[in-house]
């Protein structure tokens, strides 16, 4: 499983990424969330609200904080 | 439509669509909808009733309770304080539940869906007006740039939405209705859309196409693909309240503090104070307003408190509305995320034609009223 929260570094970039981290500590899982911030590996992604949350190449959420919560309940699904 | 794989069918996008923890994804909403219109019914019913009572109950405190004398310095302030801080918190939780639920027909993508292909003229039109209601963060500027120039967007029209979209603010129109009354309210959206409107058709024209990064135009997309959210009923409502914790929550202390600045004015403070150098007779106070306001940065519940402070010491309405839209329209913050994209030549063509249309509104209304 690959995680990555895409952002140019603004404050609610970081809180996701926070919180992304905590779901995958949670939920025990090995993986590393990744962190995209350079704007031209974005627009690749098709992404047009930061920040956004991608799972295994898929944008699964954009331009919403989501809280762990919300963050596990995607990364079981 | 995005031809995506299957699986993502029943979840488009996957960010807003599952609310209920444990309820399928693609279970119906329906089942929620009474309940929730009832909860909702009761919700305004309480709002009215409070709105309602808030007048006498500050009339009550402030001269029976607290035994403050009518008309006393310190009895107008506190009155002022003790109704006007209700009063602006009901209205702002009131707005920012419906721009909440407005918002959640208008993603970004389906904004881009709408104005892909438009002209220009009435494509800035709409880019301004769509700007008012698309939810937008200055630090999405640039993924919202490039994905309105690759469907074929014109400049100006994606300049017209990336002007209005900062500038004509719910919450700045909130306080502005709660604190000045509907004309002052009314002026602030007319003038802030003209501006988005003619500055994004102004620069379509001047054709400064060639001064955006090359790398944006090599990502070119035939089409404009969105996917709807199915929220259903209870799904708005949610948003909507979800936007008024993030929100209300967010700014409640500028609004206490505006209103807290504006009491000790209505109390103490002479009119007229600012008159002599911030009235209509000085011409230069407007462009001395805007070259201030430009690199300072703040939202739009924190300018309010200065606002009202300018206004209540006599500071003439153009001025400081010049100000307010130089301070909240053009910030420093979003022209270096900007830079990314667009070349100096642009920035500046941007920044000078929108300052020029702030400066115009300023003179006007000092002319006019």
């Amino acid at each position: 499983m690959r995680i990555q929260v895409l952002g140019t570094g603004c404050a609610k970039c970081k809180q996701l990424t926070a919180n992304a981290e905590r779901a995958v500590a949670e939920l025990g899982l090995a993986v590393a969330v990744e962190k995209v911030e350079d704007i031209r590996e974005i627009v690749k992604f098709s992404v047009m609200s930061t920040p956004a949350l991608v799972v295994d190449g898929k944008v699964r959420s954009a331009g919403k904080v989501l809280a762990p919560e919300d963050v596990k309940a995607l990364l079981r699904a | 439509m995005s031809t995506s794989e299957a699986d993502t069918d029943a979840k488009p996008v996957a960010c807003c669509s599952n609310p209920w923890d444990g309820v399928k994804p693609g279970a119906p909403p329906r089942s929620t909808t009474l309940p929730t219109a009832v909860l909702l019914g009761l919700g305004l019913a309480a709002w009215t009733a409070a709105y309602a009572i808030i007048h006498p109950l500050a009339d009550w405190l402030s001269f029976g309770a607290l035994g403050l004398s009518r008309g006393s310095h310190l009895g107008e302030a506190v009155a002022f304080f003790l109704y006007d801080t209700p009063k602006v918190l009901l209205l702002l939780v009131l707005i920012v539940f419906v721009v909440g639920i407005i918002r959640s027909f208008f993603t970004a993508e389906r904004t881009r869906a709408i104005l892909a292909g438009r002209r220009e003229s009435f494509g800035n039109v709409l880019a301004a007006l769509l700007g008012v209601v698309t939810p937008f963060c200055s630090c999405s500027a640039v993924p919202l740039f490039i994905g309105f120039v690759e469907v074929g967007v014109p400049l100006g029209v994606t300049l017209s939405f990336l002007i209005s979209a900062p500038m004509v603010n719910e919450i700045a129109l909130v306080l502005l209705f709660g604190l000045f009354g509907w004309k002052v309210a009314a002026l602030y959206l007319v003038t802030g859309l003209t501006i988005a409107i003619v500055a994004g058709f102004t620069l379509g024209r001047m054709k400064l196409e060639r001064f955006v990064e090359a790398w944006v135009y090599e990502s070119m997309k035939a089409e404009a693909t969105f996917e709807r959210e199915r929220l259903g009923f209870t799904g708005r409502v949610r948003k909507g309240l979800e936007a008024v914790r993030e929100i209300v929550g967010k700014v409640w202390p500028w609004v206490l503090a505006g209103i807290a600045v504006g009491a000790g004015i209505h109390g103490y403070v002479p009119e007229g104070l600012l008159a002599s150098f911030m009235g209509k007779s000085a011409w230069w106070s407007v462009p001395a307003a805007v070259l201030i306001g430009v690199p300072m940065y703040s939202n739009a519940a924190g300018i309010i408190p200065i606002v009202e402070a300018l206004l209540g010491k006599g500071a003439a309405l153009g001025t400081v509305l010049a100000f307010m839209m130089a301070v909240i329209g053009l910030s420093l913050p979003e022209i270096i995320i900007l830079r990314k994209v667009l070349r100096p030549q642009l920035i500046a063509a941007f920044v000078g034609v929108v300052a020029t249309g702030i400066l115009l509104v300023g003179w006007l209304f000092n002319a006019l009223i």
